[in-house]
C-alpha cells in the first residue's frame, strides 16, 4: 500500500491553502466592470406590498439599476422550484408559487422585494435605504400551532389552514392493534428546535453575462452547482444549459443551507444579462440570519408499547413540521422520507406509523440541515426508548440490546421501507460504553453529589440513511431527479491524474480523501493528484454533497472510472510488451506480464497512451481518460452509540457535559483523520442543538435571535475532549464498502446529551424539558 | 456605514477640540461598540475622534493604595497587569473574562464606561470598588457615574481620562454570562472597602445598582451564610428570551453568595 493510499491520516491537501489565507471564495471573486448588489428585504413578516418607489433611490449616485418583483413578473419567469413531491392522504402537495423577488405579498422576515444594483457596495447599500416600499402589514402565523391554530392568518390563499401536506406512512390500525397488547406504553412529547446553520461563509454569489457568447456565469457558494444549474437554467430562468456555467468554488461550510437555489442566484443572473456587467451579491450575516434556510422545527407526540420484557411492539408518532413561508428546494423530503423511514433505527421494532403535517409559517423557509430529518427521527426514538427504560426499570443499554437487530439479520427489512445494509450494533453500544465508563457512573454521580451537583448519563444508539440515494426508489418516492453521481479520472501523459468529481467540498475534505484512493489504485504518489469539483464546465456532471454521499456515491463513481482506466491501461501495457491482455496483472504502478520479470510503469503506459510511435490504434484508442456514473443499489446505513455524561448545578441550571464517547460504524474509511474530524464537528452541532442554538421567533413573526449576541452557536469551551472510536461493518454494495460519515455527530448527538440531562434531572421530579436545555430553562424546571 | 471625518487625536485637549468642532462627533476608542453601530447604520456621526494615539490616556499606575487605570488601557493589559493582580486580583479577573481575546485586545475601560451597557462587566467594579471616574473637566464618584441604561454622568463632549479604584481588603466578582454573547445575565461585584461592604450587580437590571439589604447583611458578618435565602426583588429587573426576571433575583443571591465565598 502507498503510504498515502486508503486508510492513511493524510493531512489534507487543501489546508495549506486556506491556512495560507489563498483560499479563493465567492467573495474573493472580482470581474471586471462588476457592480454590486444590494437587496431590499421585507421588515415585516407579512404584508401586503402596496407600492414600490424606486425613483428617488434611482437618482441617487452611481445606480445602476433598480428592479422589483413587478419587473421579474413582467419578464414572465418561473418561480423558485421544489424538487421533491410529497404525496400526502389527500394527494399530492401544496405547491404555492415561489416569486424570487416578491410582488404582491411578503410572507417572512427577509422576504426579497426588490434589488438595488450600483457601482459600489456602499452606493447600492444607500440606494436600497431609499427604495419607498409601502407596506400594509397583516396578522402573521410565526408558528405551528399558530399556522394551525382555527381562524389563522393564511400563508398562501392555496393551502387552507396553512397545510402542506398531511402524509402518513404505515398502517395505522394495525399499530394501534400492537399497542392494544401492550405491557407497557411509553409517551412522549417533544420540541425539535429549529435551527440556524450559521455556515462560516455567508453566501455570496457573482453573476455574469457575456455578450459575445451570450453565456451566463453564475458563483455561487452552492453544495451542488450542476443542480443549481439546472434548476434555474431550466425552471426558473430559462436559459440553455450550454450557455449557462455555474461555479462553486471553495465555499466554506455548508450544512445543508447551501444545496438550495436561492433567490439570489437567479435575480443575480437575471440582471447581469440585463445591466451586461458582473454583478456581485455578499450576504451580510443579519441577511443570512433572514435568509438562509433554517433546520428541523418539528413538534411530535411518540408512543412506545412494550411486552413485559422490554421487546418493543410498535411505535406511533405524530409530527407537525414547519415549512416556513415557501417551500425551499428539498424542504417536503425532510420529515417525511428522511424521517420516518428511520424510525425502526437500530430495533427490530415491527410496527410503525409515523403520520406527519407540514405548516407554512410566516418564518424563513426550513430545508435539510446536517442530518436533515435523520437527527429529528434519532432523537424521537433514542428519547422514547431511554424514557421506558427509566419507567420499566430496565438498564438503557440493555433495553438497547434486547430489542437490536441482531448482526446476522442483515440485510434487514425494516417496517418503514428501508433495508438496512450491514451492521453490528451490539459492537458500537460495548465500545462505547467502555469508552464512557459506564459501569463507574453509579460511583461517578454519587461523588457529584457531595458536591451539590446532579450528574446524568444518556446513550443514543442512533441509525441514518446516508449515500443518497439510489435512484429508483427516491424516484418512487417523489423526487424529481435521480441521485447519480459521475467522476472522470484524466490520466496525463506523464502519468499525473486529474479527477473531476460532481461531488463538492465546502470542508470535507475530499481533494485529499479521493486523492488517496487514486494513489493507491494506481500507484501514482498522492502530489501527482489533482481533485476538480465545483464547476459545470469542467464536470460532466454532478448531484453534489449532502447526506454523507460524496464518498459513498462519488467515491464510488471514482472507483468505477478507475475500473475502467485499469481495464485500458492493461491493454496498452500488454501492447507495449508484446503479450496477452489477460496475463497482464497490475499492482504498485507496474503492469507485469504474470509469471515473468517483464514489467512497465504507470507513467509509461500513460505517456504511450498520447504520445505513441507505434500504437494499434484500430483496436485501441489512444487516451487515457475515463468517465463513469455510478447509481447506488442502496442507501448506507452508518450507525453507532453516542454516550454523553453531564453535571447540572442545581442553582444556575448551567449544564456541563464532563465526557463523551463515541462509537461509530462509517463502513470502510479511506482518512481516519478527516473522520475524526467531520465527528467532532458533527457532536459539537448536536450539542449546540440540544444546549445551545435556539432559534426564537416573536409572535409577529420577528426573529429574536438574529445576531450572535441572542443565538447561541457552540464554542471550543461548551464542550469536552471527545473519545471517538470506529468499527467497521463494510457496506456490502458499493466497491469502496464505504458508508459515510458527515452528519453522524449531529445525529447522535442531540439524544445522548439530552438523555443525559433527563437523567440527572430526572431524581429531581423533572419529566420533560425541550431543547436547548439553556440555564434557563434547566433552572426554570427545576423550581416550576 | 454612513460617510463621516476621520480625525486622529494627538492628546486630550486636542481629542476635545476636534470633538466640540464637529456638528456631531463621537470619540473612538477600540471601536468595539461603535464600529458595529456604524456599519448597522444605527448613528450617522459627522465626525469620528479616534483616541488610539493618545498616549496619556494609556496604562496602570499603583499608588498609595489605588490603581489608576487609562481610559485607552485595553482589557488584557489589566488582565495581564501584575500590578492590578497584587493590588486588586479581582479587577484582573473580571478584565480577563470580557469577551474573547480579540475585544480584550481592542475594548477600553473608557469605552466600556462611557457606553454603560446594562451587562457590562467594568460598572460592577468600578461601583463595587467605590472607584472614582477621572475626566477632562472633573472626577465623578462611580455611585453617581451611572446614570440609567446606555447613560452616565458625562456630559456633552466630555472625555473619560482614567478610571481610579482604592484597593479595598478583599474583593471578587462572580459572572454568570449569557450562552450567546457572553456578557453578563448576572454579574456581582462584593468588595469589603475602608468605607463598608459594596454588592454591586450589573446585567440584572437596566443598570449597574448596589444590593444595600446584602451590604448590610455583609456588614455584621461577612460570610455567604449570611445571604442564605437572599435573592434580589425581581421588581424592575431585566426580562428577555434568554433569562426571567425571576432567574435572574435569584442569580444574583447565587453569585453574591459566590463571590462573598471568593473572597475568603
Ligand atoms: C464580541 C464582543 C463581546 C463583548 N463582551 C463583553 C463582555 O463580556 N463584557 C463586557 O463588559 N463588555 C463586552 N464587550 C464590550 C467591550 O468590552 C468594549 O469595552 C466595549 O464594546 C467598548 O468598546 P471600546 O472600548 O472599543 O469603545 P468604543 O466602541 O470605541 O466606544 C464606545 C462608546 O464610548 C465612547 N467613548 C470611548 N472612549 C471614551 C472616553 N475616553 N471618554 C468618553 N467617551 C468615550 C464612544 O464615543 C462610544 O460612544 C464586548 C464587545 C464585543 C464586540
Amino acid at each position: 500500500m502507498p503510504k498515502d493510499g486508503i486508510g492513511a491520516s493524510v493531512k489534507r491537501k487543501e489546508d495549506y491553502r486556506f491556512i495560507t489565507g489563498q483560499g479563493a471564495y465567492t467573495d474573493d471573486i472580482d470581474r471586471p466592470g462588476q457592480a454590486w448588489a444590494v437587496f431590499v428585504r421585507s421588515p415585516h413578516a407579512h404584508a401586503r406590498i402596496a407600492s414600490v418607489d424606486t425613483g428617488a433611490a434611482a437618482a441617487m449616485p452611481g445606480v445602476v439599476k433598480i428592479l422589483t418583483g413587478a419587473d421579474y413578473a413582467a419578464d414572465g419567469l418561473g418561480g423558485l422550484p421544489c424538487g421533491w413531491q410529497v404525496t400526502g392522504k389527500d394527494g399530492p402537495m401544496v405547491e404555492p408559487p415561489h416569486p424570487p423577488l416578491a410582488a404582491d405579498r411578503v410572507r417572512h422576515v427577509g422576504d426579497q422585494v426588490a434589488v438595488v444594483i450600483a457601482n459600489s457596495a456602499a452606493e447600492a447599500r444607500d440606494a436600497a435605504e431609499a427604495v419607498a416600499v409601502e407596506y400594509e402589514p397583516l396578522a402573521a402565523a410565526a408558528s405551528i400551532d399558530a399556522a394551525l391554530s382555527p381562524g389563522a392568518p393564511q400563508v398562501h390563499d392555496e393551502a387552507p389552514g396553512n397545510l402542506c401536506y398531511d402524509w402518513e406512512l404505515g398502517d395505522k390500525a394495525d399499530v394501534d392493534g400492537a399497542f392494544a397488547g401492550a405491557h407497557h406504553v411509553t409517551r412522549i412529547e417533544l420540541v425539535n428546535n429549529r435551527l440556524v446553520p450559521n455556515a462560516m461563509e455567508p453566501r455570496a454569489a457573482v453573476a455574469e453575462y457575456d455578450r459575445a457568447t451570450r453565456e451566463y456565469t453564475l458563483y455561487t457558494t452552492s453544495q451542488n452547482p450542476h443542480v443549481i444549474r439546472l434548476l434555474m437554467g431550466a425552471f426558473v430562468l430559462q436559459l440553455p444549459e450550454h450557455r449557462l456555467r455555474v461555479v462553486a468554488p471553495d465555499v466554506g461550510g455548508g450544512f445543508g443551507s447551501k444545496i438550495f437555489h436561492y433567490a439570489e442566484e437567479a435575480i443575480l443572473t437575471w440582471a447581469a444579462g440585463k445591466v451586461a456587467r458582473p454583478i456581485k451579491w455578499t450576504a451580510e450575516r443579519a441577511e443570512s440570519f433572514v435568509t438562509d434556510a433554517h433546520g428541523r422545527d418539528h413538534v411530535t407526540v411518540a408512543e412506545l408499547a412494550l411486552d413485559a420484557d422490554g421487546r418493543f411492539l410498535g411505535l406511533k408518532v405524530d409530527t407537525k413540521a414547519n415549512m416556513g413561508a415557501y417551500l425551499s428546494t428539498f424542504a417536503p423530503c425532510v420529515p417525511t422520507y428522511l424521517y420516518a423511514t428511520l424510525l425502526a433505527g437500530q430495533y427490530t421494532t415491527p410496527k410503525i406509523w409515523c403520520g406527519v403535517q407540514a405548516v407554512f409559517t410566516h418564518t424563513v423557509p426550513v430545508d435539510a440541515y446536517r442530518g436533515a430529518g435523520r437527527p429529528e427521527a434519532t432523537f424521537v426514538v433514542e428519547r422514547i426508548v431511554e424514557t421506558a427504560a427509566h419507567e420499566m426499570g430496565i438498564d438503557p443499554a440493555e433495553l438497547r440490546r434486547r430489542n437490536f437487530v441482531p448482526s446476522d439479520a442483515f440485510p434487514y427489512q425494516t417496517p418503514v421501507a428501508l433495508v438496512y445494509d450491514s451492521g453490528d450494533y451490539e459492537g458500537t453500544l460495548a465500545a462505547a460504553l467502555a469508552d464512557a465508563d459506564y459501569d463507574g457512573f453509579a460511583a461517578r454521580r454519587a461523588e457529584a453529589e457531595s458536591r451539590g451537583k446532579l450528574r446524568g448519563i444518556g446513550l443514543s444508539a442512533y441509525i441514518e440513511a446516508c449515500g443518497i440515494a439510489p435512484s429508483a426508489v427516491v424516484g418512487s418516492l417523489g423526487a424529481r431527479a435521480g441521485l447519480y453521481e459521475c467522476g472522470e479520472v484524466r490520466v496525463h501523459p506523464t502519468g499525473s491524474v486529474t479527477f473531476f468529481t460532481g461531488t463538492h467540498s465546502h470542508g470535507q475534505g475530499h481533494e485529499t480523501t479521493f486523492a488517496q484512493i487514486i494513489a493507491e489504485r494506481l500507484g501514482v504518489d498522492i502530489d501527482a493528484v489533482e481533485v476538480v469539483h465545483g464547476d459545470t464546465s469542467k464536470i460532466p456532471f454532478g448531484m453534489g454533497t449532502y447526506g454523507s454521499r460524496s464518498l459513498a456515491v462519488g467515491g464510488s463513481a471514482l472507483a468505477r472510472a478507475l475500473d475502467k482506466v485499469e481495464t485500458k491501461a492493461k491493454r496498452i501495457a500488454a501492447h507495449l510488451m508484446e503479450a496477452s491482455e489477460a496475463d497482464i496483472e497490475f499492482a504498485d504502478g507496474q503492469f507485469t506480464v504474470a509469471g515473468t520479470d517483464r514489467s512497465v510503469g504507470f507513467g509509461d503506459v500513460a505517456l504511450t497512451a498520447y504520445v505513441p510511435h507505434n500504437y494499434p490504434i484500430e483496436e485501441l484508442e489512444p487516451g487515457l481518460d475515463e468517465t463513469a456514473y455510478y447509481d447506488p443499489a442502496n442507501f448506507t446505513f452508518p450507525a453507532g452509540c453516542h454516550v454523553c455524561e453531564v453535571e447540572i448545578d442545581p442553582d444556575t441550571g448551567a449544564v456541563e457535559i464532563v465526557n463523551f464517547a463515541a462509537s461509530d460504524d462509517f463502513g470502510n474509511v479511506i482518512n481516519p483523520m478527516i473522520v475524526e474530524g467531520q465527528v467532532h464537528g458533527g457532536i459539537v452541532q448536536g450539542v449546540g442543538q440540544a444546549l445551545l442554538e435556539g432559534c426564537v421567533y416573536g409572535d409577529d413573526g420577528q426573529l429574536a435571535t438574529g445576531s450572535y449576541m441572542d443565538y447561541t452557536m457552540p464554542r471550543a469551551d461548551d464542550v469536552p475532549s471527545f473519545t471517538v472510536s470506529t468499527r467497521t461493518t463494510p457496506c456490502p454494495h458499493n466497491p469502496l464498502g464505504a458508508k459515510g460519515c458527515g452528519e453522524a455527530g449531529a445525529i447522535a448527538a442531540p439524544a445522548a446529551v439530552m438523555n443525559a440531562v433527563h437523567d440527572a434531572l430526572g431524581s429531581r421530579g423533572v419529566s420533560r424539558i425541550d431543547m436547548p436545555a439553556t440555564p434557563a430553562r434547566v433552572w426554570q424546571a427545576l423550581n416550576a | 456605514m454612513h460617510d463621516f471625518t476621520y480625525h486622529a487625536a494627538g492628546s486630550v485637549a486636542d481629542a476635545a477640540a476636534k470633538a466640540a468642532a464637529g456638528e456631531d462627533a463621537v470619540l473612538m476608542a477600540g471601536g468595539m461598540t461603535l464600529l458595529p453601530t456604524l456599519k448597522q447604520r444605527l448613528a450617522q456621526p459627522s465626525d469620528v475622534v479616534d483616541l488610539g494615539g493618545v498616549a496619556e490616556l494609556r496604562g496602570i499606575r499603583v499608588e498609595g493604595g489605588a490603581v489608576t487605570v487609562g481610559a485607552m488601557t485595553v482589557h488584557d493589559a489589566v488582565e495581564n497587569s501584575s500590578e492590578v493582580a497584587a493590588a486588586i486580583p479581582a479587577l484582573a479577573a473580571l478584565a480577563g473574562h470580557i469577551g474573547d481575546p480579540q475585544v480584550r485586545n481592542r475594548g477600553t475601560i473608557g469605552g466600556s464606561i462611557a457606553n454603560n451597557d446594562p451587562a457590562a462587566d467594568y460598572p460592577a467594579a468600578l461601583v463595587g470598588l467605590g472607584a472614582t471616574v477621572c475626566t477632562d473637566r472633573r472626577e465623578i464618584a462611580a455611585d453617581d457615574f451611572f446614570t440609567g441604561m446606555f447613560e452616565t454622568a458625562l456630559e456633552e463632549g466630555e472625555i473619560v481620562t482614567s478610571v481610579r479604584f482604592p484597593a479595598p481588603q478583599a474583593a471578587a466578582y462572580m459572572k454568570f454570562p449569557n450562552p450567546a454573547s457572553r456578557y453578563a445575565i448576572v454579574g456581582v461585584f462584593v468588595a469589603r472597602t475602608a468605607g463598608g461592604v459594596r454588592v454591586a450587580v450589573t446585567g440584572a437590571a437596566g443598570c449597574v445598582y448596589r444590593e444595600t439589604a446584602m451590604e448590610a447583611a455583609l456588614e455584621g458578618n461577612f460570610s455567604a451564610a449570611a445571604l442564605d435565602g437572599m435573592t434580589a426583588s425581581a421588581d424592575d429587573l431585566n426580562e428577555d428570551i434568554h433569562a426571567s426576571a425571576e432567574y435572574r433575583a435569584h442569580l444574583v443571591g447565587v453569585m453574591a453568595r459566590r463571590a462573598v465565598a471568593a473572597c475568603g
